[in-house]
């Protein structure tokens, strides 16, 4: 993941992490979206974890959970989404995000063991504060498993280094308070809150929460070390999918030329800077 | 000789980290981390300043009509022919229900920390009745969630609210009922953190959440000791009280809970039977998992994915369970026990037709186990049982099951 960064910073622009749900709408199909990912210009991919009671997401990403749930997902094959996406790519960093009850049921040490073996980089855990560190943040720093944490408009100053203290990666700085899918919100006022988080970090900053358009990635990427998409892609899976929820055709498709369209956003995003 | 200092208590948790054992915490996203913590702050003021006290207590004597009676159930006892059951009438409060005493502490709370909308969550209604009722009483705006299936069931106390001037939001996600309006609660807890106070109906969520509504629900089983000593000149062989969230029951428990000689009882909503999912037994069927802001028992798959349960009340419909309770449940200090729905609904009836007290459907299941337990104990035993709430909500429910148009 350090290794992305450092290219990215050398090719002077920012990184596209792009987020889909584990499963949605079955394994084969979202298997085919992450591996299609890379090639379509994904930096980083996100990997989702679906969960029952996703209290931090919006109503697409909480739809795209049940879909995945109701396809028979679970979390040991969402290792298995990623174990299958390694064998091709050694290369692309992959973060599953999500909730804790699924990892605390499976077991946290056989987890971080079988993350690693899947050939996983970092993690996400949207309910797991830096309070909560001794739970999982802990046990797989020790396993040298990046530990990503959110920081979020209410992370003033005074919090921000009990935020940063274990966080490795990157930084997730979420652009508002709110849930995923909402609107985005100005974006010199997210440039000057990521300048605020960068004064007390070396780590690269991703900005998500509202990035929905090339246009979107554009104008945020001209701050932020990386662009954070989910909601805009599980968006474009859900609404191929035929009357019955089924993938067809047009569903990793779909998926590629979005993420293309980003992509140029985010290729282009420090030539805006640069204006 | 010094006086030995007593090393063992079972009242003293959570600790500052929230924790009752393995149980309780912080698991919230960290948008709500700074919220939770100035919360902390303010209540660890508040509990020590003689003022807010005094305002607690002057509300709760003047708006809530307390304290609320201690009442010897002649009737039932007599039916039974064993124990001396006392029921604490939390029914008689302003709202009809114990929740109007933590949402009178809470939005003293908000208040001093200068919070200018208030949500809530709501399975019965009768959290959102008495929220609606304290924000109105207060001059604030208020947003009740609640589960859609819910706001069919609970008809009487959606138009309650509505009067009283709050918002009801129906939540149509997963099943409609209390977890899915709690979720939907915090999404809009996260969005609007500035300036929304989020008023917790249950013992449960986030520290410091389950201690500081135990704190306020402690008033029940503080006055009923009181109460009972003046009564029987002794405190009650054993407490019951039903448990769903469970703040009522550890209302009743708290002050209890260091009494050697009292046996503890709290009540799950056995549903349909636990054989299959359709009951919210956290406790007897379910484990440790971490679910909205806790950890604690839940009602969940091997994938760690949480299931919906059922029960005939609205109230206890909720696949999870303060963390306190889940504590004193491992520790064994107090007894889970289930009721299923058809034993809840006679034992509506009978108190119904003996005491003349419409109780809620939630209490029905304590006075179904005081009913299983009065008659194998002695005459010279004393049972306490927490009224929780009234059953005037209930009847369109009960009315339908019994094949009567209302």
């Amino acid at each position: 993941m350090d290794k992305r960064f450092a290219d990215l910073a050398a090719e002077g622009r920012p990184a596209l992490v792009t987020y889909f749900m584990g499963g949605d709408p079955d394994f084969e199909t979202s298997l085919a979206i992450m591996k299609a990912l890379p090639s379509a210009g994904a930096d980083i991919i996100e990997l989702g974890m679906p969960f029952s009671d996703p209290m931090a997401d919006g109503p697409a990403i909480q739809l795209a959970g049940q879909r995945a749930l109701k396809g028979g997902q679970t979390l040991k094959k969402t290792l298995e989404i990623a174990r299958r996406f390694r064998a091709d790519d050694q290369h692309t960093p992959i973060v599953m995000m999500g909730y804790y009850n699924p990892i605390y049921i499976y077991g946290v040490e056989r987890f971080l063991d079988d993350a690693l073996e899947a050939g996983i980089d970092g993690l996400i855990v949207v309910d797991l504060p830096p309070e909560m560190d001794d739970e999982l943040c802990i046990p797989a720093l020790k396993k040298d498993i990046n530990f990503i944490r959110l920081a979020t408009p209410t992370t003033d100053d005074k919090r921000l280094p009990k935020v940063l203290e274990n966080t490795s990666g990157f930084v997730y700085y979420v652009s508002m308070n709110g849930i995923t899918g909402s609107a985005l919100p100005d974006p010199s006022v997210v440039g000057g809150a990521v300048q605020r988080i960068k004064g007390h970090t070396q780590l690269p900053v991703c900005v998500g929460f509202g990035v929905k358009t090339a246009e979107h990635a554009r104008a945020i990427g001209a701050s932020a070390d990386g662009v954070v998409v989910g909601t805009a892609i599980v968006n474009q899976v859900a609404s191929s999918l035929s009357e019955d929820g089924k993938s067809t055709g047009a569903t990793v498709p779909g998926v590629e030329a979005l993420v293309r369209g980003l992509s140029a956003g985010v290729r282009s995003a420090r030539l805006v800077a640069a204006e | 000789m010094n006086e030995t200092p007593k090393l063992n208590s079972f009242r003293s948790g959570p600790d500052e980290d929230g924790r009752f054992g393995i149980f309780g915490g912080r698991f919230v996203a960290e948008t709500l981390m700074p919220l939770i913590l100035d919360l902390q702050d303010e209540w660890n003021k508040a509990k020590t300043d003689p003022e807010f006290q005094a305002e607690l207590k002057h509300l709760g004597a003047h708006y809530i009509g307390r304290p609320s009676p201690l009442y010897f159930a002649e009737r039932l006892t007599e039916h039974l022919g064993g124990a001396k059951i006392y029921f604490k009438r939390e029914e008689l409060n302003h709202t009809g229900s114990h929740k109007i005493n933590n949402c009178i502490g809470q939005i003293l709370l908000a208040k001093r920390m200068g919070k200018t909308r208030i949500i809530a969550e709501t399975g019965a209604g009768q959290h959102g009745v008495a929220s609606a009722t304290v924000a109105a009483r207060f001059g604030l705006p208020c947003v009740v969630y609640m589960g859609a299936t819910d706001v069919e069931r609970q008809a009487p106390n959606v138009f309650r609210m509505k009067l009283l001037g709050a918002e009801v939001k129906p939540v149509t996600a997963g099943s409609g009922t209390l977890k899915d309006a709690m979720n939907e609660a915090l999404r809009d807890w996260v969005t609007n953190v500035d300036s929304t106070y989020y008023l917790i109906g249950t013992a449960a969520g986030p520290h410091p959440y389950p201690e500081l509504v135990r704190d306020f629900q402690s008033v029940i089983g503080t006055e009923a000791r009181e109460q009972m000593l003046e009564a029987e000149g002794r405190l009650p062989d054993l407490v019951i009280a039903a448990v769903g969230g469970g703040s009522n029951a550890i209302g009743i428990f708290h002050p209890f809970l260091d009494d050697e000689s009292v046996r503890i009882v709290g009540v799950e909503a056995g549903g349909k039977g636990l054989e299959g999912d359709e009951h919210c037994a956290s406790i007897t069927a379910g484990s440790p998992g971490v679910l909205h802001g806790n950890r604690t028992y839940l009602l969940q798959d091997s994938d760690g994915q949480i299931k919906e349960g059922h029960s005939i009340s609205a109230g206890l419909d909720y696949p999870g369970i303060g963390p306190e309770h889940s504590w004193l449940a491992d520790i064994g200090r107090v007894e889970y026990v289930p009721i299923m729905d058809h034993e809840a609904l006679e034992a509506f009836q009978l108190l119904t037709r003996l005491e003349g007290i419409i109780p809620a459907l939630e209490p029905s299941h304590a006075i179904a186990e005081v009913i299983k337990r009065a008659p194998k104990m002695g005459k010279d035993e004393i049972i306490l049982m927490n009224l929780s709430g009234r059953g005037d909500k209930d009847i369109f429910t009960v009315g339908k099951i019994l094949g009567m148009g209302l």
